[in-house]
């Protein structure tokens, strides 16, 4: 068939459907009746999703676990640096960030719908877009920690030289800083959505990937055997922020947040905050002063920060789930 | 620039769901299950990436409007063919990494099917849940607007194949008006509940596919006040410097008290 004669056929079917549906189908009040529909919740269509729940897979929570032990491992590191935190420490938590930032591409890759196009994240530079910022910050990330990394197996090798050092403190700064935004980047990408339970909590949740993030990081440290002051510090500290998070969600019963106390996701976010939060705080309280105590925190808080990230995914797939929700949410406002 | 618009109205709807079958013939979009709903006779249920039509099938109690009657349970039949809302603001145009969601030349909301790498971020950011991932595929596909149909000057394909005409397609500010003058008519003629369903005064500012309703716009499914999710970005980024400034001190102070010695 020639374009014309195929464009004719087209338009003769599209005629045709047109014909047949004004001929078949009558108008309302001459059709037979069906049953009333007793399961319709009038505020909304038959009780069905107005909105389409996330469709990432496992790869995603994954991810924002381990970018923000990865890029909070290599923060660390820097600020170890200025105060001469010592050199076995530092070396870790860059190798930490390397570990991280090349783990990480892997997981986003697998989790797209087309793993050969993830080139394609890097076309646009679009700051309106958290998805693509997050790439460009990943990569960023991923390059300055390499950086960082080379130069510091280069100094340990004795390849003593003003401008390796100065590579190393440039690598050190720009991983340090896109780790940040690497760690913290993630909840604004969750937060800044259609879905309500997500943006309703647009504030909390960077403030609580980055808290996870250097909890994280520091708990990874006392595994690795770096029982210092500085990481039980960080400890107490990440297991007290998250402690508080924890209370604001149990007092703070908004409607929105309903699948965040019910459901797969409440119950999972439910243990996730307890394990990060008042269990981690009061076993460090109670076993902080014995290395096999430390060991047991750092899992302890390592274990509810997976959680956690993976409860408010499901979260938001209960959340996108409830049409009745969304339109309360927006009479209000 | 012209734009082009959708003016769907639901009062003249029949519910013959010519525009899902046009749509699906002329995009060559897959079937998607043939599932009996139970909800009265619409068993698509609603709009994804290989429904880019959906006919709705609202059973209302007895309000003015196309009466079933005859019945225990008197109600009001309406019909509705929701579609992708083209928005000014479009939630998944700004969320596309990979820039293959673009504005055309006639203002619709366009996927490129050849740039999608499918990661998923427009499914969560369109606060009319339209767009969506197809499994089988792995890219994400909405309504084309007919661009294919539009650039070689011809009307897209639901719009043709409406019996009634409940399907307008033309000119944006024309059809605002003829939606006007429709509303107006409706409830001189007693549908006190007739309304325009377009949500200009929100972050959104407007849709180029948009509606003539009887009732709330809930029933349909429609959020009465939704957001472009950017509008969010601020708060969020704000929360994720302050807190980041904050673990650093944190840090600094863990760290202050220790001495290894470094380079």
């Amino acid at each position: 068939m020639t374009p014309a004669t195929k464009l004719k056929a087209t338009e003769e079917r599209l005629e045709e459907i047109r014909k047949s549906a004004g001929e078949t189908s009558r108008p309302a009040d001459s059709l037979q009746p069906l049953a009333s529909p007793e399961n319709a919740k009038p505020e909304s269509y038959y009780g069905l999703p107005a909105l389409k729940p996330p469709t990432w897979t496992w790869e995603v929570p994954l991810y924002f676990f381990l970018g923000g032990i990865a890029g909070m491992s290599a923060c660390t590191g820097f600020i170890a640096q200025l105060f001469h935190g010592g050199s076995a420490l530092i070396r870790f938590c860059l190798w930490t960030g390397l570990v991280g930032a090349a783990l990480c591409p892997l997981l986003l890759i697998s989790d797209l719908g087309r793993p050969m196009r993830f080139l394609n994240m890097l076309r646009v530079f679009k700051l309106r877009s958290a998805m693509s910022m997050g790439a460009w910050i990943l990569v960023a990330f991923s390059n300055c920690v390499f950086l960082a990394v080379v130069c510091f197996e280069l100094l340990l090798r004795g390849f003593t030289n003003p401008m390796l050092i100065g590579l190393l403190w440039l690598g050190e700064a720009s991983a340090a800083l896109t780790g940040l935004l690497l760690a913290g980047y993630t909840g604004v990408l969750v937060g800044a959505t259609a879905i309500p339970v997500w943006s309703e909590n647009r504030t909390l949740l960077p403030a609580h990937f980055l808290t996870s993030g250097f909890g994280g990081a520091a708990a990874i440290l006392e595994l690795a055997g770096f029982l210092i002051p500085a990481t039980q510090i960080l400890g107490f500290a990440a297991s007290g922020i998250e402690t508080l998070i924890e209370i604001l969600l149990q007092v703070r019963k908004r409607p929105v947040d309903s699948p965040l106390h019910h459901g797969r996701s409440g119950r999972a976010l439910l243990i996730a905050g307890l394990l990060e939060g008042p269990a981690a705080l009061l076993l460090r309280v109670f076993f902080g002063s014995d290395p096999t105590g430390r060991h047991v925190v750092a899992a302890v808080f390592l274990i509810g920060s997976l959680l956690s990230r993976y409860a408010w995914i499901w979260a938001g797939r209960a959340s996108a789930r409830d049409p009745g929700a969304l339109f309360q949410l927006q009479h209000k406002s | 620039m012209a734009v082009s618009a959708f003016l769907t109205d639901a009062t003249l709807c029949i519910g013959c769901k010519a525009c899902e079958v046009a749509c699906k013939e002329w995009n060559e979009v897959p079937e998607d299950g043939l599932v009996l709903s139970g909800f009265s006779y619409d068993n698509t249920k609603a709009l994804g990436a290989s429904t880019w039509r959906h006919v709705m099938f609202l059973e209302q109690p007895e309000v003015a409007g196309p009466q079933m009657a005859d019945t225990e349970d008197p109600f009001r039949w309406v019909f509705l063919s929701d579609v992708c809302k083209h928005c000014a603001n479009a939630g998944c145009l700004e969320a596309c990494p990979t820039g293959a969601i673009v504005r055309t030349e006639v203002a619709s909301v366009f996927v490129q099917p050849d740039v999608c790498n499918g990661c998923g971020y427009c499914v969560v950011s369109c606060p009319f849940g339209v767009i969506d991932k197809r499994p089988e595929d792995g890219r994400a596909f909405k309504c084309t607007f007919c661009y294919d149909r539009q650039k070689a000057g011809l009307i897209p394909a639901c719009a043709k194949a409406c019996p009634t005409q409940s399907i307008r397609f033309g000119d944006l500010e024309e059809l605002h008006e003829r939606g006007e003058r429709r509303v107006q008519e409706l409830r001189d003629r007693g549908y006190d509940d007739a309304r325009i369903y377009d949500p200009r005064e929100t972050s959104v500012g407007g849709i180029h596919a948009f509606f003539v309703i009887l009732g709330e716009p809930e029933a349909y499914n429609l959020p009465p006040a939704p957001d472009v999710p950017t509008v969010y970005l601020k708060s969020a980024w704000t929360s994720a410097l302050v807190s980041a400034a904050v673990i650093v001190v944190l840090i600094c102070i863990a760290f202050a008290f220790q001495s290894g010695g470094t380079f």
